[in-house]
């Protein structure tokens, strides 16, 4: 492609103007988005919000002009910068979620340059302008700093920071907290409030959790089906716990024990997860609460029994060791088909867990590996695909959903033991009020059939919602 | 964990000579010694590559030994295997083939105990003309590398969690295999995302690319190439002198 260099403005903040915009994404009937008009003058800063699958990261890639190279289909008109999206591209910053699919150098210095080394820029000019960015996000580390010992806030700030350096007229920020903790989070739309401050480029930031955006913006716009709603400046969300009622369950026997359980890495100093002691009780749902690095997610391996503690230890009850060969109680110990049958456990990227082509088959893999038939397999996973609405896609492969529907698939997959125990890590993660309400009733309601629960989370509406007891790292 | 795994150390006399003088001298070595089969000629070039060790930082023989067992291990292999297949080949031929694989790969670990990849990136586009693409292409995966050993591990539990796990040795070659598989399709995944958002930090533009880092060529990386066909050439010329010398290309 050409780089285009016209008689067009090449500094200061862009002008967006969308009128009937509609895009359709290849092999797809359905419209992503319809009759969206909107005008959005240079140097405003406007939140994009709306529930999942509304459409809002498609609007932000036709914003950013990469719409076309995928070959998508677009009706009524896109300006911006006074042209077609495609070519004020050069004009255009794009901050992603997932930080390490956006850094490219070893060294955080490196990384930030490699935007002015695209376009050209002198070397004696890149080191200043990179210092000044690095500056601006308040990196708090020299340019020499590994970006893989950086945190995920860290991070996301530095990515900022080489979108920054080349001084973009329209910056796009889409979802760029969603996979950080609510310290990185509020580090990272700190370092934007601060970027954006002096109104040199107009900003537009997508996210369905709209509330922790409202300080920075100058205006909300809903996406929903058919175009836009524009909402008036004392808008507020609705609390997404807000009439949630939940079913509550009487407290059981005791299930599982951590007794001063700990793990270190072989060869690492300091413990991943120094010695912590805890019970997950029959109709009870704990939650692992805590900052990242005290080793939370390590804790729910070891109650998981996918890893064995290396101090301390993690013991099952009589009643949930019942049946398992040799009578042993370390759940560590146990054979996989053991396990699922009786903890289940949900990861934070739900697709490291996803191990066919097609929903219906993933449900019944469970069931199958722990000895049941093929018939009645099949029927499990037919009447989960039921109850959580996702009947329509039992032929559909796992890694096609969307991301609350992947998080609803996985949760599926741990219930179709039907287990007594239940260890989920960040099951909220980047989940809209909708999806957010589905996945806590269901938490609810196996608590009610006497599961154990335990949740690791920073979500604090969820622990407010579900946890009966708290254990803070 | 392999000896490439292991990063470069900063600061060491060698990691100050540029990396394509490195890569010529390389390029000398493994011409001179792909085409001797003595065995003096590669005991010589040996020689002079352990006295380099120092200057590549590898003095205590932990380090040394963390980056070069598969080496070690791997020429002690060749040696045997020759001496007791081979009809003609005596402990000396032996000793000769072992001390080749040694020779043409030790520069190989000296490189990467001391030169940085993004040195060497900068150094291929600027001295060399490689393309940029390929070059900054590779740094961004290289990036990835150490993400892959954390998802590799995940995967692993992931399926433990799921009740799938190998008891016999056909069953654990086909796990291994799915999550290898697995991890590939992440790879692929984080790939693509990758490269929109190089392109849309402008990697795609047709603006000629600068370089914020540079990197020079100097005397001392003349010097050391010049110093290598040396020792070359005195090993070539010992190997003469006393009858060892067994080229390829003339004895067959």
């Amino acid at each position: 492609m050409t780089t285009t260099r016209g008689p067009r403005t090449t500094t200061g903040p862009v002008r967006v103007v969308a009128r009937g915009l509609g895009v359709r994404h290849p092999s797809r009937r359905a419209w992503a988005i319809t009759g969206v008009d909107l005008a959005i003058e240079p140097g405003e800063r406007v939140l994009l919000t709306g529930a999942s699958g509304a459409g809002k990261s498609t609007l932000l890639a036709a914003l950013a002009g990469i719409l076309d190279a995928e070959g998508a289909e677009m009706t009524g008109d896109l300006a911006v910068d006074g042209g077609p999206a495609r070519n004020a591209r050069e004009r255009v910053g794009l901050l992603a979620q997932d930080p390490d699919s956006q850094l490219v150098m070893t060294r955080a210095g490196d990384d930030v340059a490699f935007g002015l080394e695209n376009a050209g820029v002198p070397a004696e000019e890149i080191w200043p302008r990179v210092d000044e960015a690095l500056a601006t996000v308040g990196f708090p580390y020299g340019r020499d700093r590994p970006t893989q010992a950086l945190s995920g806030g860290e991070k996301q700030r530095l990515v900022l920071a080489g979108v920054l350096v080349r001084r973009p007229g329209l910056l796009l920020l889409d979802e760029p907290t969603s996979q950080l903790d609510p310290p990185g989070a509020a580090l990272v739309r700190a370092a934007v409030a601060r970027a954006t401050a002096d109104r040199s480029a107009t900003t537009i930031v997508v996210d369905h959790d709209a509330g922790p955006w409202l300080p920075l913006v100058d205006r909300v716009v809903e996406v929903v089906a058919g175009g836009l709603i524009e909402h008036a400046a004392d808008w507020r969300p609705a609390a997404r716990a807000a009439g949630l009622d939940l079913p509550l369950a009487a407290s059981g026997p005791v299930l599982l024990a951590a007794d001063a359980a700990g793990y270190s890495y072989r060869g690492s100093g300091a413990p991943a997860l120094p010695p912590v002691s805890g019970h997950l009780q029959s109709g009870r749902a704990l939650a692992v609460t805590g900052p990242n690095g005290t080793g939370k997610s390590t804790l729910a391996l070891l109650l998981a029994g996918l890893r064995a503690p290396t101090t301390g230890r993690v013991t099952a009850s009589v009643e949930l060791a019942s049946g398992v060969r040799r009578g042993r109680r370390e759940p560590s110990r146990w054979r996989a088909g053991e396990l699922v049958t009786r903890i289940g456990t949900v990861f934070q990227n739900p697709e490291q867990q996803f191990l066919t082509g097609r929903l219906r088959d993933e449900l019944a893999l469970g069931p199958l590996r722990s000895g049941e038939h093929a018939a009645a397999a099949r029927a499990t996973a037919d009447a989960l695909l039921e109850r959580l609405g996702l009947s329509a896609f039992a032929d559909a492969n796992p890694y096609t959903l969307s991301g609350g529907q992947q998080r609803r698939l996985s949760v599926a997959t741990a219930l179709a033991t039907a287990p007594r125990v239940l260890v989920l890590d960040e099951p909220t993660f980047g989940q809209d009020a909708g999806t957010w309400r589905e996945l806590v009733t269901l938490l609810a309601e196996q608590r009610a059939r006497g599961c154990a629960v335990a949740v690791v989370t920073h979500d604090a509406d969820l622990v407010d919602a579900l946890a009966d007891e708290r254990l803070p790292l | 964990m392999t000896s490439l795994a292991l990063g470069p150390t900063a600061g060491t006399p060698l990691g100050r000579i540029n990396p394509v003088a490195q890569l010529a001298a390389i390029a000398v070595v493994t011409v001179v010694l792909l085409t001797s089969l003595d065995v003096v000629t590669p005991a010589v070039v040996v020689g002079a590559e352990l006295c380099l060790l120092p200057a590549a930082g590898l003095t205590s023989p932990r380090t040394l030994w963390r980056r070069t067992w598969p080496l070690l291990i791997g020429a002690t292999s060749v040696a045997v295997v020759n001496v007791l297949l081979s009809a003609d080949a005596d402990a000396v031929t032996g000793l000769g083939l072992g001390l080749r694989v040694v020779g043409l790969a030790l520069p190989g670990v000296l490189l990467v105990a001391t030169t940085d990849p993004v040195a060497l990136a900068d150094a291929l586009t600027i001295h060399w003309r490689v393309s940029t693409r390929f070059a900054v292409g590779s740094l961004a995966a290289l990036r990835l590398v150490p993400l892959l050993v954390g998802e590799f591990e995940s995967l692993a539990l992931a399926r433990r969690a799921r009740g799938v796990e190998a008891r016999t040795p056909l069953a654990r070659v086909r796990l291994l295999a799915g999550i290898v598989f697995a991890l590939l399709v992440g790879a692929v995944r984080r790939g693509s995302r990758l490269a929109t958002a190089m392109d849309a930090r402008g990697f795609d533009s047709t603006t000629a690319r600068s370089n914020a880092r540079g990197s020079s060529l100097h005397r001392r990386d003349a010097l050391f190439v010049a110093t290598t066909v040396a020792v070359c050439a005195t090993a070539v010329a010992l190997s003469v002198a006393t009858g060892a010398w067994d080229p390829v290309f003339v004895g067959g």
